[in-house]
């Protein structure tokens, strides 16, 4: 099934889907492998698995560091490759790719492609790559079933995302705010709006991100997108109290 | 066939989603005022009654005579207001500001000389200002963050990654992120996602179109060659514009080769066979990475060269053949800077001495009835701790370990 008829399907049963996030080697894969097991357990929906990249320029100060750490500590693209195959064999829900261009661009963006299709890779999300310049991407993603996430940002004409809707599949992220990752957002009125924008330019499921850390967030999210994304929130838990402390924490989250 | 932003397959625009509307808007203001002839001719101006254009073309004749080979002239880019060629492109970027009625401009900034350029700008046009700094160089250019600081900017120390130039660029794109509404990114280089290093080239052409005229008229015709240093590579397009058309006249470009191209320890993207093409800090060029993509730690002795890609213009121009690349050592640099500074009385800036090492390799190859050019991007001023450590000068420890010693009983 299409990942964006598996999340609809899920959606039915469920209120609101959760996407989790985490950096790959970071702080271990020992420790990723724990969390993950943990957030599977306590009804995660989708995982995106972020392939450390040296220069992380769309991430705030605690993804940046665990990007920087991951590399310190030897991870290697065929490292995180091998872990995405493991977890996508364990478990049965969609993984994804969160990576930047030049990852894939130096692996050979067709060989990158049909390795992660190959391991039960679901789709990408790649936040330095616009449409404009991932021609090769988009036309060898699709007829792979890989899907090519897009993404809305607040800034986004309405033309705009119906543009980046099109080269689409799977869910839109939507930004949340302007800024990196990691600090708070604030969910006035003028979120709403962006939101319902972003409602009308695609069918699409809603994915939203950045600032996301608990249960209240995830309550106003819902009812307005069909999937909340933690991100951060879970590096920073993972760090002051332990793999340990992911199951609760999630399950407490809706 | 030529896709937007791209020289040849190099450059593009390589952006996240949220800044889409900002270089929609900062492509098109650049295109208006590129079409205004009235815009160049307020920018000259400007450049001429607030910095020191044009900047004089020096012949070197005591250098000269000492290669024994061709006439060696050096464009004086350390005239500038603020002492270096970052001025030009500055001082067009705060115009444009000025047309997009922003009111606060970020940069990030490697010697401190970009930094101080556009702390000044935004003085002068009352601009709020942050500059991001790596907090190695921070740490090597002290005097610039003292005058940046002076000037009313806020001077934000990076301390990720390798604490370079790199790492104050990507922190600038993360600022400019979340303030694009007020906020303007002068990006100090050629480099960076389009329009970028097409719009620092077009202000920087400014050298070139005066160059040409001033080597016609001393000369009395073109140079033989056109020596620059290059980091991001705004001095060299700088200086290269004015006579790419003129195929007699050999460009080369002199990267860092900092303790030696052997060692790994440089940054000599073209130079070397250390580079390969990717994409990262929003284009693609050639990339001092690893076989993963992950981009490599640099070494130079002047910051402003100390950077892991280089501009898709001359990435394109050398694949064509057109510009031939050198590296220059540390050593040979402060080698170079001595001889210069004893023997013309100039004080170039390390980043600018690479160029003076490869014009002086090969000065003795041409004759008397030959000219060269040397981009002397900068002056050395700013650069007196390091080259005063590097001398190992006894009379400047002796006075840095007595002002030590006043601030430590105060
Ligand atoms: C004096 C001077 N020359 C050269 C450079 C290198 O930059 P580019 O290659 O863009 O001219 C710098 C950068 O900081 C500089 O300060």
């Amino acid at each position: 099934m299409q990942l964006a008829d598996q999340l609809r399907q899920a959606r039915s049963k469920k209120e609101i889907l959760l996407m989790t996030h985490l950096v790959l080697g970071y702080p271990s894969f020992a420790v990723n492998r724990e969390v993950i097991r943990q957030m599977v357990a306590n009804g995660v929906d989708v995982i995106e698995l972020q392939i450390p990249f040296s220069e992380p320029m769309a991430d705030g100060p605690m993804i940046i560091k665990a990007n920087q750490e991951a590399i310190a500590n030897g991870t290697k693209v065929a490292d995180c490759l091998a872990f995405a195959a493991e977890m996508a064999a364990q478990y049965d829900i969609p993984f994804l790719f969160m990576t930047y261009y030049n990852i894939l661009f130096k692996y050979g963006v067709e060989d990158f492609l049909r390795k992660a299709k190959e391991i039960g890779i679901r789709g990408f999300i790649i936040p330095d790559l616009p449409p404009e310049e991932g021609g090769e991407y988009l036309r060898l993603a699709k007829p792979l079933d890989l899907a090519p996430i897009q993404i809305f940002a607040p800034t986004s004409t309405e033309e705009r995302m119906r543009t980046l809707a099109k080269h689409g599949a799977g869910f839109i992220y939507c930004v949340a705010r302007r800024g990196v990752t990691g600090s708070k957002t604030e969910f006035d009125a003028s979120f709403d709006a962006y939101l319902a924008r972003c409602r009308k330019a695609t069918d699409l499921p809603l994915a939203v991100g950045f600032g996301i850390s608990n249960r209240a967030d995830v309550q106003i999210l819902t009812g307005k997108a069909d999937l909340a994304v933690i991100g951060t929130a879970t590096i920073r838990l993972v760090e002051e109290k332990g793999p340990e402390a992911v199951g609760s924490f999630i399950a407490g989250l809706r | 066939m030529n896709k937007l932003g791209y020289f040849g397959q190099w450059g593009g625009a390589y952006i996240p989603e949220v800044l889409y509307e900002t270089f929609r808007e900062l492509r098109e203001v650049y295109a208006k005022a590129k079409a205004d002839p009235a815009f160049w001719q307020e920018y000259l101006t400007l450049m001429g009654s607030y910095s020191c254009r044009p900047t004089p073309l020096t012949h070197a004749d005591n250098l000269s005579r000492h290669f024994g080979g061709a006439q060696i002239f050096i464009k004086r880019e350390d005239l500038n207001h603020t002492g270096a060629h970052k001025a030009n492109n500055v001082m067009g970027q705060g115009l444009l500001v000025k047309r997009m009625g922003k009111t606060r401009v970020i940069a990030e900034t490697g010697a401190g000389q970009h930094g101080v350029a556009c702390a000044t700008m935004a003085a002068k046009f009352g601009f709020a200002c942050t500059i991001y700094m790596g907090e190695e160089d921070v740490h090597r250019q002290r005097p610039n963050v003292f005058w940046m600081e002076k000037l009313g900017a806020t001077v934000v120390p990076v301390t990720t990654g390798s604490r370079t130039l790199k790492d104050a660029i990507n922190e600038a794109f993360r600022d400019w992120v979340s303030n694009m509404d007020t906020t303007h990114y002068v990006m100090g280089t050629v480099c960076g996602p389009h329009p970028f290093p097409e719009m620092v080239a077009w202000f920087q052409s400014i050298i070139g179109q005066e160059a040409r005229k001033q080597i016609l008229a001393a000369h009395g015709k073109l140079p033989a060659r056109v020596y620059a240093c290059v980091g991001g590579g705004s001095n060299a397009m700088g200086i290269f514009q004015g006579f790419l058309g003129d195929p007699e006249v050999d460009l080369i470009g002199v990267e860092a080769g900092g303790k030696g191209i052997d060692t790994g320890q440089h940054a000599a993207r073209l130079a070397s066979q250390d580079a390969s093409p990717g994409v990262a800090q929003g284009y693609k060029t050639m990339f001092l990475q690893d076989s993963d993509g992950q981009m490599r730690d640099t070494h130079s002795v002047a910051a402003g060269l100390d950077y892991i890609g280089v501009s898709p213009l001359l990435t394109d121009l050398w694949e064509k053949g057109r510009v031939r690349f050198a590296a220059a050592t540390d050593q040979e640099v402060m080698a170079a800077l001595d001889l210069t500074i004893k023997k013309e009385g100039i004080i170039p800036a390390l980043e600018s001495s690479h160029a003076f090492v490869q014009a002086f390799k090969e000065a003795g190859e041409l004759n008397g009835g030959q000219a060269i050019i040397i981009n002397q991007s900068g002056r050395g001023d700013k650069d007196i701790f390091t080259i005063a450590h590097a001398f190992n000068d006894p009379s400047w420890k002796d006075f840095i370990r007595k002002k030590g010693e006043e601030y430590a009983t105060r």
